[in-house]
């Protein structure tokens, strides 16, 4: 007999449908032999750009960090053509930090982890105090991260509910939701957990894939089977959902191949900084290095370009 | 709150507003990338007869155009009956006083080295390939050239342990073997051809298609950095005449074919009586069948590569779509946003997902099928792609609507353009998967593995993938029932083709 929790993981996998590994393999190998040249390449370079989330999440974060990230924010290599970033991402604590750095009127969001991050071990009312106290300091955004134990054992009203709950916190706040891909580790998994995150989110509300502190993290494999989950869902509801894969996002090739994905899966509405991001930093200047090399033909040395933090 | 089962559905759909649409549209245009490798063309290719490059007795010769733009790559020889006789005579002249005495083991150090030196020029032989051909260089690259390499590979490794070929007996090759190849896939067919025969000691003499022999000839170049023994492989090109040449002559222990059922009856015919062994590799009409509880973009995946792969110009390509009906309209839905990306043009292009169909002739053949389709009643979908003003090219094209009695459903297109049909039960997919005149492949798409055995035993066709489509492996035997021919290639089976049980 199937247990209770065997039955639920059923119903959810007939009702979102299934996911081929070896299949979805081969669909984004196909996005990496794309050859993107001269203006086609120049332009997702610079759309790359303003759709990066400048992070940084780590312990020995200070408000003079964090205050660098923001000016490397606004001006990513001090050249008029190119986008600032979409957003920065930090911890709750350094939000007012960011918010004093970047003022009031400014088009770089402020995006903060929250929940628990990473882990979401935290009780639910912590979490969304959490929550609550980064938007008064002045969040944009806030990136949760799903209760991945809750899911794993099958308890998916829990996982929504919270993600519900949070959404209320949020009050006008974007969303993000986690889902941890490395944790929920097969494909199957995360098809369904977007799923459960969708229905309660609102229009251009996000799921991400990872917080960037475990070992595997976005992959061009899990933004493929979360995009296909947000155009299902699109087509079958009207909303539109918006995507942010994080982590491991290292170079401009990469970025590329992302937005290919995007391109062929989503098409021209979601090629924007409202409806796609890179959770990323260390991608930033590879992006700008390569647009430098669009433009004058000739690579210039990493030290041309301000470091804004430690790889993410 | 909206709980699981209740799928959140905003009032603007039930206010009557459109459903909603994705947008594949121009922001963000792909430069063009072409592929620049120098496909190093000669303008003029004589026959290769005896280990040299021979003028043509008649002294004809005939344009290979590139159907991409149309415009003319090279003069190729027309070979007459006297030239097949030439090639056949070096032919045995080599088998008798070289290569059916040479150990196998040292037959496998020259088929290592064609598989070696066509791998250092891999990227000359795609792009020839591609201008010849009219197929995306990306096909070319990544499948024909390193495919054509590995049989080359798999089957010099045969050459020295054919002790173990037939377990019990001992195996001889026949002789000189007759082969005439198609032009969907000039050099891989070659490979296909070539390297099995030359495994077991056989001499060869082949024809390529009339509109692709630039590569064989390229290949040929290959066989003298070498060292192959003069006549060991001699290359005949021309058109049918010089085909029907070929299979007739008298030396000629064993004929192999790949190409139209039709021809291959004809071959057929005109050797009924002969003691010559044959192997037909011939037409298709394959079934790709999806069950409703398949993973259904992987599927659409599958479907896509199944029937535009090369442009549809692939005997095995999953031409009919057989869809359970509860899955239908969202297979459908989902097939025409994927087609929508797909890239249609200059072959050359490094982007390009579907090129050019292979010459005037055939885009005729797919023109007027695809008008009898639309006749019959079924209903067309193509995108609303651009296509280059000058070369021969046909957009994607799916058929929905169709009935197992539309001509669109029975005969071969040989094209990219595939035919949507639908079932209800187990017993019905299989039922009409089998109700054609050919048996060459299947796929079949299905969450549940008790399915796929059930199906794979009941589905007459010589190939039956799972999950996936068009996967091809030198290992693997390769070849059809009923009118889709008979012997096989590839693997231990492939081998046993070529040779006799001692």
């Amino acid at each position: 007999m199937a247990t209770p929790a065997q039955h639920v993981f059923r119903r959810l996998f007939d009702e979102v449908g299934p996911v081929d590994h070896v299949g979805i393999e081969e669909r984004v190998a196909k996005y990496t032999t794309r050859s993107i040249k001269k203006g086609a390449k120049l332009w997702g370079l610079k759309t790359a750009v303003s759709m990066v989330d400048l992070t940084t999440l780590e312990g020995k974060d200070t408000p003079g960090k964090v205050e660098s990230l923001c000016q490397k924010a606004l001006s990513p290599h001090g050249d008029p053509d190119i986008p600032t970033v979409a957003a920065v991402c930090v911890y709750p604590s350094m939000v007012k930090h960011a918010r004093r750095a970047l003022g009031e009127d400014t088009a770089v969001r402020i995006a903060s982890v929250a929940t628990a991050f990473p882990s979401g071990q935290a009780p639910l009312r912590t979490r969304l105090a959490e929550v609550k106290s980064a938007v008064a300091d002045g969040a944009d955004e806030i990136d949760m991260v799903i209760n991945r134990g809750a899911f794993l054992a099958g308890e998916f009203q829990l996982v929504q509910d919270e993600i519900a709950a949070v959404r209320e916190a949020c009050g006008a706040a974007t969303l993000k939701v986690i889902l941890e891909v490395s944790e929920l580790e097969t494909y199957d998994n995360i098809r369904a957990a977007s799923f459960i995150a969708m229905r309660v989110l609102r229009p251009n509300d996000f799921i991400k894939t990872s917080t960037g502190k475990t070992t595997l993290n976005a992959t061009l494999g899990n933004n493929q089977v979360m995009l296909e989950a947000i155009r299902d869902f699109y087509l079958d509801t009207g909303t539109p959902i918006a995507m942010k894969p994080a982590g491991g996002i290292r170079t401009a090739k990469q970025a590329l191949q992302f937005l290919i994905a995007v391109k062929e899966t989503l098409g021209d509405e979601w090629l924007n900084n409202t409806r796609y991001r890179f959770g990323a930093s260390s991608l930033l200047n590879d992006l700008l290095r390569q647009i430098e090399k669009e433009k004058t033909g000739a690579y210039q040395a990493p030290y041309y370009f301000s470091e804004a933090a430690e790889s993410y | 709150m909206p709980t699981l089962t209740e799928k959140k559905r905003p009032t603007s759909r039930s206010a009557g507003r459109p459903a909603p649409e994705l947008i594949f549209g121009d922001l963000w245009e792909f430069d063009p990338a072409p592929e620049t490798a120098d496909p190093k063309l000669k303008p003029r290719y004589d026959l290769f007869i005896g280990g040299k490059f021979v003028a043509p007795v008649s002294g004809k010769y005939f344009d290979s155009i590139n159907p991409a733009n149309e415009t003319k790559l090279a003069e190729i020889a027309q070979a007459n009956a006297a030239d097949v006789d030439a090639a056949y005579q070096a032919a045995k002249k080599a088998y008798d006083t070289v290569w059916g005495k040479m150990p196998g083991r040292e037959r496998a150090k020259y088929i290592f080295r064609i598989a070696r030196l066509l791998q250092d020029r891999a990227r000359e032989f795609a792009v020839a390939e591609t201008m010849d051909g009219g197929k995306a260089i990306k096909e070319s690259r990544d499948f024909d050239v390193p495919m054509a390499a590995a049989h080359f590979f798999y089957h010099a490794g045969w050459a020295d342990k054919l002790d173990y070929v037939a377990p019990g007996r001992r195996v001889a090759p026949l002789g000189v073997v007759g082969q005439v190849i198609p032009w969907n896939f000039p050099l891989l067919m070659l490979a296909w051809k070539l390297a099995p025969a030359l495994a077991m000691g056989n001499t060869i003499v082949i024809k390529p298609a009339e509109t692709t022999s630039i590569t064989a000839l390229k290949l040929a170049e290959i066989f003298q950095d070498a060292g192959l023994p003069a006549g060991v492989v001699n290359i005949v090109t021309g058109f049918g005449d010089t085909g029907a040449a070929v299979m007739d002559h008298p030396i000629a222990a064993k004929v192999a074919f790949t190409g139209s059922t039709e021809v291959g009856k004809i071959i057929m015919r005109s050797l009924a009586g002969t003691d010559k062994k044959m192997t037909m590799e011939l037409g298709g009409k394959a079934a790709n069948i999806v069950f409703d509880d398949a993973p259904i973009d992987q599927a659409v995946e599958g479907i896509v590569n199944g029937i535009f792969f090369n442009q549809g110009h692939v005997c095995c390509a999953g031409s009919r779509l057989l869809v359970q009906e509860t899955v239908a309209a969202e297979v459908l839905a989902k097939l025409k946003n994927r087609v929508k990306v797909l890239r249609i043009g200059d072959p050359l292009d490094k982007n390009t997902d579907i090129g050019a169909i292979n010459s005037k002739e055939q885009l005729g053949t797919i023109e007027r099928l695809v008008a009898t389709g639309v006749k019959e009643g079924a209903t067309m979908f193509q995108p609303a792609c651009k296509l280059p003003s000058k070369g021969y090219y046909f957009r994607p094209t799916i058929f929905s609507g169709v009935s197992m009695s539309h001509r669109i459903a029975r005969e071969e297109i040989f094209g990219p353009v595939l035919s949507v049909l639908t079932f209800r039960t187990v017993d019905e997919a299989v039922e009409k998967a089998n109700n054609t005149a050919y048996g060459l492949s299947a796929g079949v798409w299905t969450d549940k593995g008790s399915r796929i055995l059930k199906m794979s035993t009941e589905l007459k066709a010589g190939v039956v993938w799972a999950n996936t489509y068009n996967k091809f492996d030198p290992a693997s035997p390769f070849g059809g029932y009923k009118e889709s021919g008979f012997g096989r290639e590839g693997g231990r089976q492939g081998l046993l083709d070529y040779c006799k049980l001692v």
